[in-house]
């Protein structure tokens, strides 16, 4: 039986998207897209605005019924399943949206207690509070901040908390959405560390949409590029630069690309 | 820079985490070492999905505890190692036997701690309910100046539109206009129409005992010209426009349109609050007197198919038989129901704060305070006008 589940698992990416292509309307926003994540890697996802970043972690983790394609994650299919149905994936992923979209009703421990309500009801009361108030702090949040509501954070904060749900189940796959957006540069470096630091401790898989060139250099085993409604290039980024694509050049090249680099040579060497 | 990770161990986890679904809950013994402490050995996952009842069942143990023995652990998650680290720390016991995964987990969760207070400090019940009374007294001085300061803030943006008339946000207006009077026609239409005939086939019914079938046009005719057509027309415009002024601009104060409008200099009452207002109040004339006038057709319906009355008799004899100042009484009633209905959704709207909750509430609260103000408004209007003598 120990085999059959290896063959099922071991050495096979988390995620495997195969020919995705999203229509709406007459414009497609992926056009035959095909990429994997490796296990225990952090996949950083980068392209211009309106690439389909968003949509595409929405295709994976089930909230948009691509128009064509496969997409499979845990060696499950989840294409084509009614997004309301169980997947039987749900409680090993965990996600973070943009802007944290918290339970507005909720205060920040209740969030975090939401997803281990659902899917574990017989821990007890007792203990899904340690857990919560636990997981709060291994977000980088500060004690007080689990009996406040979500309207008294402030964004980077809404964000940790956001992450803090995301990591309620101890999930081996995480997705984050511009984790590091609209927080000022040291919030942000900070953000970054916590990613890595989870990953290490805890084992996750990471699928990171950024347009943060910082996060790239420091954190992320891979990039993958949305381009030209495909992924154009999935490497390391001198990996990236050496393919020679014209936006990549652009993006890596740019002043701002140039001193990320120049900002992580230092910090190594 | 990247390091590329080792598959084994993740695979590895893969495996136990699939395990450890299918083969339940994690088991423990007890016995005692040679040094004679006593020795707590867990076998199986420590996983959020096996840890509950695991956690239960030590909850109820109650022998003092030496060594925690997790050797024989294949899986742990940070939710297992809180729990053994939690039962450690309430034994003053040692753990041993963890295995490298095990132990990084341990590290990371004896590094947060667990003596900080989980629940916000609560007053005792005795100081809890006069802070409550005392509450709601002050919410109640912040609503009367809230509902003071709206107004003000509406006649301020009314003068400054009169003075400054091509600011008007006419292409607004007339859009509420549209949404609040012209989309309400058929729902208002059809309700008025099945009014009318109730009230003529009921009318008509309890008449007959006097023999006065013919008084049913009088009725029909007056009760819905007078009271029924502007107060129906006044609860369904409510529930339909007021409501959606106050989730409209509830939702625009949530995704701070209205913060951005303040910014750019535009006065949220003038754009926002004034033309729905308006649209509200004229609307809800033209509204209350097409609903009298649909519901007396509905009345003259019956009178056709029941009662043997001709349509256009029925007709003539509502001009004969209501005075004239019945139409006045419905026509002045109409804009000030209009205005009590804007002004509550457009209240509320703007006293939205926090969460989306609060959309919902307040949203509610519109609804009810303008139906209730309309009817309690509409007695006091019954009386006036029947001492002036336009009974």
């Amino acid at each position: 039986m120990d085999d059959e589940l290896h063959d099922r698992y071991s050495g096979k990416p988390p995620i495997v998207v195969e020919g995705l292509t999203n229509r709406f309307g007459d414009f497609a926003v992926h056009d035959d897209l095909s990429m994997e994540v490796r296990e225990g890697e952090i996949l950083g996802v980068v392209g211009g605005s309106g690439t389909g970043k968003s949509v595409l972690m929405r295709s994976i983790i089930g909230l948009q019924t691509p128009s064509e394609g496969k997409i499979s994650v845990f060696g499950r299919t989840i294409t084509g399943i009614d997004p309301d149905q169980d997947l039987g994936v749900r409680c090993r992923w965990g996600v973070m949206f943009q802007g944290g979209a918290l339970f507005s009703t909720l205060t920040v421990g209740e969030n975090v207690e939401v997803p281990l309500k659902q899917f574990y009801p017989d821990i007890d009361a007792g203990l899904r509070r340690e857990i919560a108030r636990y997981k709060v702090l291994l977000s980088g949040l500060p004690e007080d901040a689990i009996n406040k509501f979500p309207s008294e954070l402030s964004g980077g904060m809404k964000k940790r908390a956001g992450l803090a749900r995301a990591l309620a189940l101890d999930p081996e796959l995480l997705f984050l959405d511009e984790p590091t957006a609209g927080l000022d540069p040291i919030g942000a470096a900070a953000f970054d560390s916590l990613t890595k630091e989870l990953k290490e401790t805890l084992g996750l898989t990471v699928f990171l949409i950024t347009h943060d060139l910082d996060t790239l250099y420091e954190i992320c085993d891979r990039v993958a590029v949305l381009a030209d409604k495909q992924v154009v290039a999935v490497g390391t980024i001198p990996e990236l630069i050496e393919t020679g694509h014209p936006w990549i050049q652009e993006y890596f090249g740019g002043p701002r690309g140039r001193a990320a680099h120049a900002a992580h040579e230092r910090s190594n060497g | 820079m990247c390091v590329s990770p080792t598959g084994g161990l993740f695979a590895l986890r893969f495996i136990l985490i699939a395990w450890a679904v299918m083969d339940g809950p994690a088991q423990f013994t007890i016995d005692e070492d040679e040094t004679g402490r006593i020795r707590l050995s867990v076998e199986g996952p420590l996983l959020v999905s096996s840890v509950g009842p695991l956690d239960h069942d030590l909850e109820e143990l109650d022998a003092d505890l030496g060594i925690i023995d997790l050797s024989g652990v294949d899986a742990i998650d940070t939710i297992g190692a809180w729990v053994m680290c939690r039962l450690a720390a309430r034994h003053e016991a040692e753990i041993t036997g963890a295995g490298e995964r095990a132990k990084r987990l341990l590290d990371a969760v004896e590094g947060a701690g667990n003596d900080g207070e989980m629940d916000p400090p609560r007053d005792p019940v005795w100081l809890r309910v006069p802070k409550g009374m005392g509450e709601l007294v002050f919410d109640m001085r912040a609503g009367i100046i809230g509902v003071v300061g709206f107004l003000g803030r509406i006649l301020i943006g009314l003068g400054r539109l009169i003075r400054r008339p091509s600011t008007f946000p006419m292409k607004a207006m007339v859009r509420q206009m549209e949404l609040v009077g012209v989309s309400a026609l058929p729902i208002i239409g059809l309700m008025s129409f099945l009014i009318g005939i109730v009230i003529a086939q009921q009318g008509a019914v309890q008449l007959e005992q006097f023999g006065a079938e013919a008084l049913t046009v009088n009725l029909v005719g007056r009760i819905t010209l007078r009271e029924l057509g502007v107060l129906m027309t006044a609860i369904m415009v409510a529930g339909r426009s007021g409501s959606a002024f106050a989730a409209q601009i509830g939702t625009m104060k949530l995704t701070e349109e209205v913060d951005a409008m303040r910014t750019i200099g535009i006065s949220p009452a003038e754009r926002l609050v004034i033309p729905r207002i308006l649209a509200c109040t004229f609307m809800m004339v033209l509204l209350g007197f097409y609903a009298s006038v649909v519901a007396i057709v509905g009345g003259a319906v019956v009178g056709q198919v029941a009662l043997g009355i001709p349509f256009f008799t029925f007709l003539e004899r509502i001009q004969e038989v209501v005075p004239i100042h019945d139409v006045w009484v419905g026509l002045i009633k109409a804009p000030v129901f209009g205005l009590i209905i804007g002004l509550a959704g457009c209240y509320h709207g703007m006293r939205v704060e926090g969460n989306s909750e609060q959309v919902g509430l307040r949203t509610t609260m519109a609804v009810v305070s303008a139906i209730f103000a309309v009817i309690v408004l509409d007695a006091f209007f019954a009386v006036f006008f029947t001492e002036i003598g336009w009974g």
